[in-house]
């Protein structure tokens, strides 16, 4: 029995070896992937093009402006005349954001305390216009402060008290975002790489009909999937390795946790996604059929996953879609071992359900999978 | 012990239930080579299917190797050798380690028995480390022929194995063959070449999933139940036409460059007055001859009754 599982083992990585193709894949998805994404997706709004219309053109009006502008985050795209003037560069698309300043805004916001100003955002681009708006108002109220410090003199106990918010940011301090996109596309990585190649090399077999002459032989059921699950959950395994010391060399991440433990879960993991990727396989005749089952269900666990948009403000339905989606432990497993330095005890029920994830696939795939039509 | 019987065994596929076999029932002796013959679509392969345990048959029993079909299936497999009509070895391997997988997953080495296909395997030794992928059509048959011989099977079944082999692989093939049952490996083979049946020791007719016949070919030949003709005129095209048209023809088709032609009422006059009939249809350099049928005559006349 073991001499029939170390055959068809040894039979696989060559076939794997010899498909150069597959190899290239196997080693440059991880890089490419790691390299681009992390750089390319980043949450930070920078270059919000912004339109000034000062109807009052004071110092304190500039002060305001330079204020904006000396942020970063914004370009000052145009200073108009009017409202409708700066509107139009909104309609081109050549600006994000309209500040409009009130007449008269220096000697109502020194004399009653009080001024209003106008912001309207072009929300075509929604993160985009929600993240400016929310920039600028922070600039404003900033502004607002400073104004206040120095006008009134500062009395031993203050009138009116105030609160004031400051945070940090736990767990990754300056809210780099390489940090938080590489653990996620790590779990993605290896989401893509166990299930695709599973599913589609057992179809590769049925296609080319050699299953058929598999099938005669009185190799035993599980003999031959365990021949299929052993070779991808160790590529697997390496791709995942590959990607690690990627992501120590490019963005100097070491995780904070056990990397022991970090290899633990994710060897469970890649059963479970093995376990979906044989469960497409014995549904499929055709490998085009197999690429478009599996790339339907990896889109949607990796779309709702957690990697891009986060769990907690989807709604209910979509959440109880994410409890169903192995992939959205995974990458809440590697952010929290990776970022957090969680132990064992933070991520025991995720380990839970990724077992249970694992034991219903794979039974399912070996029920499913027939060596009789 | 019959090596294969079948018992009514019917298939039909699909929703609307297209019936692929049709309660066929024969028996095949031990050490017999015996051959399925019909066209395309007939039923072979999915007969093939059934005795190798591939496909389970709606209805009906049958026994191979005296082994029950349906419940005894996983000692049936290490009994039997099955090469499909389809190339179906593992084409990035080489010669050498396919032959080492088939032998390892039927739990035995291919040093064990390299006597049987000792014949065969010489021929494709000097490629032994070239992909299956790359081997010409008569290489991959005759490496398939050694990947089900392996474990020394004592029902060999070929589905199709000379379809698409050029003739003189065709002749080598069907030699091996013989060779293969001197060593008492009873062989089922299936073609759509009607010069193939000749070689076998009994055949089977099938058509539309329904045995037509089953016996020796030469008692199938004895069993064509008229006289034979071949015909032969200038105008060959409008020959065909005239002799359809005619009466007293019962049947009669292309075959080569002569026609061959039965009649339905037969006297001592039936050529002269033919003749002289087509003559005056306007006919030149008309030949007729009697002749012996052959199988495929047989089984165009069973397909018209």
């Amino acid at each position: 029995m073991m001499r029939t599982i170390r055959y068809l083992l040894q039979k696989e990585f060559k076939q794997i070896f010899r498909d150069k193709s597959i190899l290239r894949i196997i080693l440059i998805i991880p890089i490419v992937q790691l390299l681009l994404l992390p750089l390319a997706a980043n949450y930070e709004v920078k270059n919000i093009n912004l339109s000034v219309v000062d109807n009052d053109h004071s110092v304190y009006s500039n002060l305001l402006i330079s204020k904006i502008t000396a942020s970063g985050y914004f370009k000052l795209q145009s200073y108009d005349a009017s409202f409708k003037k700066a509107m139009g560069n909104i309609e081109s698309d050549r600006s994000d954001l309209i500040l409009e300043i009130p007449q008269n805004f220096e000697n109502n916001l020194i004399r009653d305390n009080e001024e209003q100003l106008f912001v309207a955002v072009n929300a075509i681009n929604g993160v985009k216009a929600n993240l400016g708006g929310a920039y600028l108002n922070t600039i404003v109220r900033n502004f607002n402060g400073d104004i206040r410090l120095q006008l009134i003199t500062p009395q031993k106990i203050n009138p009116m008290p105030v609160i004031e918010i400051t945070n940090a940011n736990w767990y990754n301090p300056f809210m780099n975002y390489h940090l938080f996109m590489v653990p996620g596309i790590l779990a993605f990585l290896v989401t893509m790489i166990g299930g695709f190649l599973c599913a589609l090399n057992i179809v590769k077999e049925k296609e080319i009909g050699t299953i058929e002459q598999i099938n005669v032989t009185p190799i035993k059921k599980y003999h031959f999937i365990l021949g299929k699950l052993i070779p991808f959950w160790l590529i697997g395994l390496v791709v995942f390795s590959i990607g690690m010391l990627i992501s120590y060399l490019v963005y100097g991440i070491v995780p904070l946790g056990s990397i022991a433990m970090l290899y633990g879960f994710v060897a469970v993991y890649l059963l479970a996604i093995l376990g979906f990727g044989l469960l497409v396989s014995t549904f499929c005749q055709t490998q085009q059929q197999a690429m478009f089952i599996a790339f339907f269900f990896v889109m949607i666990f990796i779309l709702m996953g957690g990697l891009f948009t986060s769990i907690d403000s989807m709604p209910p339905f979509a959440k109880i879609i994410a409890g169903l989606n192995p992939v959205s432990y995974m990458i809440d497993v590697m952010r929290m071992i990776v970022l957090k330095g969680s132990g064992f005890d933070d991520i025991k029920f995720h380990l839970l359900k990724i077992i249970g994830f694992a034991v219903v696939l794979n039974s399912w795939a070996i029920l499913n999978y027939r060596k009789t039509t | 012990m019959k090596a294969v019987e079948l018992n009514e065994i019917s298939k039909t596929y699909g929703k609307e239930k297209t019936l692929a076999v049709d309660a066929v029932s024969f028996s095949i002796d031990e050490g017999e080579l015996f051959g399925l013959i019909g066209p395309d679509g007939a039923g072979k392969t999915s007969i093939f299917r059934i005795l190798t345990t591939l496909l389970i048959p709606d209805g009906g029993s049958a026994t191979v190797d005296g082994l029950e079909l349906v419940k005894d299936y996983k000692k049936i497999r290490s009994r039997i050798g099955y090469m499909p009509g389809k190339f179906s070895l593992y084409q990035d391997l080489t010669i050498e380690e396919n032959l080492n997988f088939f032998a390892t997953v039927f739990g035995t080495t291919v040093e064990e028995n390299f006597e049987l296909i000792r014949d065969i395997y010489v021929q494709i030794e000097p490629f032994k480390t070239r992909r299956a992928g790359k081997l010409s059509g008569g290489m991959k048959q005759k490496l398939a022929l050694c990947c089900a011989l392996i474990h020394e099977p004592k029902i060999l079944f070929l589905d199709e194995p000379t379809t698409g082999v050029d003739p003189v692989s065709r002749k080598e093939f069907w030699e091996m063959l013989k060779r293969l049952k001197s060593k008492n490996i009873t062989i089922v083979v299936s073609t759509p070449y009607m010069d193939e049946a000749a070689l076998c020791d009994r055949i089977g007719l099938i058509q539309n999933g329904k045995m037509l016949s089953i016996d020796k070919p030469d008692e199938i030949i004895k069993s064509y139940q008229n006289k034979l003709y071949q015909i032969k005129a200038l105008n060959k095209y409008a020959l065909l036409k005239d002799l359809r048209a005619m009466e007293n023809t019962l049947n009669c088709f292309t075959f080569g460059e002569y026609l061959h032609i039965s009649f339905k009422y037969e006297s001592d006059k039936t050529s002269i007055e033919l003749i002289n009939s087509l003559t005056s249809l306007g006919h030149s350099q008309i030949e007729i001859r009697e002749i012996t049928p052959g199988i495929e005559d047989c089984f165009i006349q069973l397909l018209k009754n």
